[in-house]
């Protein structure tokens, strides 16, 4: 199954609009491939090669450069602890093994046996004074502490 | 402001006046506080006369190496029949720095506005502000405040009825600290790889899509506006140092402090002052031991060093470091230096592009070398293997991140050695001070 019919294909077309080159939409291509799907496949990339004219080998070498695209299936939350020199001496480690504890996801980078859960560590998400944040998905949540780790996850469903 | 504590009267609020109100995110709220008049203003100027301005105001780059703004707006070659692009560079990720998303999530129209002015002022009909793809809140609000002014007209094809075409667009980066290093901004935003460009060419001669280009910070590009509105004058009259350093500045200050938050003062702001009176100083029963003060990058203040520092490009250096970013990271005495400047090192180690082997190389073997003296397996060696490193790693590179990787190494040996020699001798590291809640 295509991911760029109907709306979505629309939105790749009104974002080729804002470029002078059919390849500078590849990061937003990409981004709409993750949102669609949850990750980015060999199958995704691949499309998204053929709509920009590039190869699926190129779109991989640019996949692979960044941190924010999932090559793999992800738990239904994923889970980002900032851990950073000013977080960590904040006490971000204690975020991070709370998380872990709480979601039962084993270790970092693994998903949670339930399928619910995926936690990371991430280099500095640029809110530093506001230590620890923790990206949920697309949700930001600043001042994360060990304690306030049981509330934060009750509230996702 | 102080946000998000509470503003402190020796604050100067020119950029932050709004952080915490969220009615001035919108057009109508933006408007009503006087926004896009600058704009306006600038639409019926010369675009070489807002240049003058912007040089006579004496306006520095706020997102790092303090380039004088309007000398690069005037690099931009009128009428040589290129397209011209601005960029904004909204990927801010130096640890330590968040301010721009402060900037970006209260008052999204402030840089609608200042991408607006820039991109008129050196000929370019399109920007881009390219946001690291972890600011969703940023994003959500930039896009809500482009759709926004689009339908106003006040930014497209006809830009507040001058005839003129300015676009701005919103593009989410993916997760790279290197793409604020701006060719690699430049790579990452024509859909590559984020690997830094060799300079020469610049990116006046040869920027994104190979046109001539402009790449501003967020802050940079939203004082223009109030510079444009007030005149040179009142900007280059902000300021308690010297006349090199104009205007006001944003600080994020983070770390082991009583109230961390983005700060705005007028530039040369006595840091002693700013630490512990704005700032609130360190929690109760500690003491500040060091600061990095101007994003991971610069070299470490001794406590000393920056209580005589005064806040602006000059001053920095003067008391051993670098303005930089504006953020400031703030080490009390339960901290070990060598865990700190460890775990900046692994950041680095974990951002380089690995495209420069000297980089490539640098950042795993400073990391391994510092995370087992931190463990307690360091040698007498190591000390010397670092700075060895450091300088192999130092201006040898395309770009500065290996040079950032080896300041904080080189910084934290010359001036807190004895850390390191009692973890390679066997002894731990104790706080001075037991934890106080």
């Amino acid at each position: 199954m295509p991911v760029f019919t109907g709306e979505v294909r629309r939105q790749l077309d009104e974002l080729l609009t804002r470029y002078p080159t059919k390849m500078a939409a590849l990061l937003p291509a990409l981004w709409i491939v993750q949102r669609e799907r949850g990750w980015v496949s060999d199958g995704g990339m691949t499309e998204v090669a053929e709509l920009l004219e590039l190869t699926p080998a190129y779109v991989k070498g640019v996949v692979t450069f960044y941190t924010m695209y999932h090559q793999h299936p992800v738990g239904k939350y994923f889970i980002q602890v900032c851990t950073t020199s000013p977080c960590g001496i904040c006490g971000a480690e204690d975020v991070v093994k709370a998380l872990l504890r709480h979601t039962n996801a084993g270790d970092l980078g693994l998903t949670s046996p339930d399928g619910r859960f995926t936690v990371i560590e991430v280099e500095c998400l640029g809110a530093c004074g506001f230590a620890t944040p923790v990206m949920i998905n697309e949700e930001f949540i600043e001042s994360v502490t060990p304690e306030k780790v049981p509330d934060l996850l009750a509230t996702l469903a | 402001m102080g946000y998000p504590n509470l503003p402190h009267q020796r604050e100067t609020t020119v950029l932050s006046q709004y952080f915490g109100d969220a009615e001035a995110r919108t057009l109508a709220g933006w408007k009503k506080r006087g926004g896009y008049k600058a704009l306006e203003k600038a639409l019926g100027m010369a675009p070489a006369d807002i240049v003058n301005v912007v040089k006579e105001s004496g306006l520095r780059g706020r997102g790092g190496a303090g380039f004088p703004t309007g000398m690069k707006w005037s690099f931009m070659k009128p009428g040589d029949g290129k397209p011209h692009y601005l960029c904004c560079n909204a990927d801010e990720s130096e640890p330590g720095t968040f301010k721009d998303r402060e900037l970006m999530r209260w008052t999204p129209h402030a840089l609608v506005e200042g991408c607006a002015i820039g991109a008129y002022a050196i000929g370019a009909e399109t920007a881009y502000v390219y946001i690291r793809g972890e600011f969703t809140e940023p994003l959500h609000w930039m896009e809500e405040a482009v759709k926004e002014a689009y339908a106003a007209g006040i930014i497209g094809k006809n830009a507040m009825g001058s005839g003129k075409r300015i676009d701005v667009h919103v593009h989410k980066g993916a997760g790279a600290y290197i793409c604020g290093e701006e060719t690699a901004l430049m790579n990452s935003l024509e859909g590559r790889r984020g690997n830094p460009r060799i300079k020469p060419p610049f990116p006046a001669v040869s920027g994104v899509f190979g046109m001539p280009t402009t790449i501003n910070n967020v802050e940079t590009l939203i004082a223009a506006a109030p510079i444009l509105l007030n005149g040179a004058d009142w900007y280059k009259k902000m300021s308690l140092s010297n006349p090199k350093s104009t205007g006001t500045k944003l600080f994020s200050v983070c770390g082991n402090v009583q109230r961390p938050g983005t700060y705005e003062v007028v530039m040369g702001f006595p840091f002693k002052e700013f630490l512990y009176d704005l700032c609130g100083g360190p929690a109760h029963g500690r003491k500040f031991k060091a600061v990095i003060p101007g994003g991971a990058s610069v070299p470490i203040q001794t406590v000393e060093e920056a209580e005589a520092t005064l806040m602006d490009y000059e001053g920095f250096v003067a008391q051993g470091s670098m303005l930089g970013s504006g953020g400031v990271i703030v080490i009390d005495d339960a901290q070990s230096m060598v865990s700190v400047i460890a775990r900046i090192a692994r950041f680095f180690a974990h951002e380089s592009c690995a495209q420069c082997t000297q980089c490539r190389e640098g950042t795993a073997w400073t990391t391994k070398i510092m995370e087992r003296i931190r463990d307690g397996q360091g040698t007498t060696e190591d000390l010397d293997t670092l700075l060895d490193i450091a300088d192999q790693m130092t201006g040898k590179t395309i770009c500065v991140l290996s040079d950032s990787c080896a300041v904080p190494v080189v910084s934290g040996i010359k001036k807190f050695r004895g850390e390191f020699e009692a973890l390679i001798q066997g002894r731990r590291f104790h706080p001075v001070v037991a934890a106080v809640a």
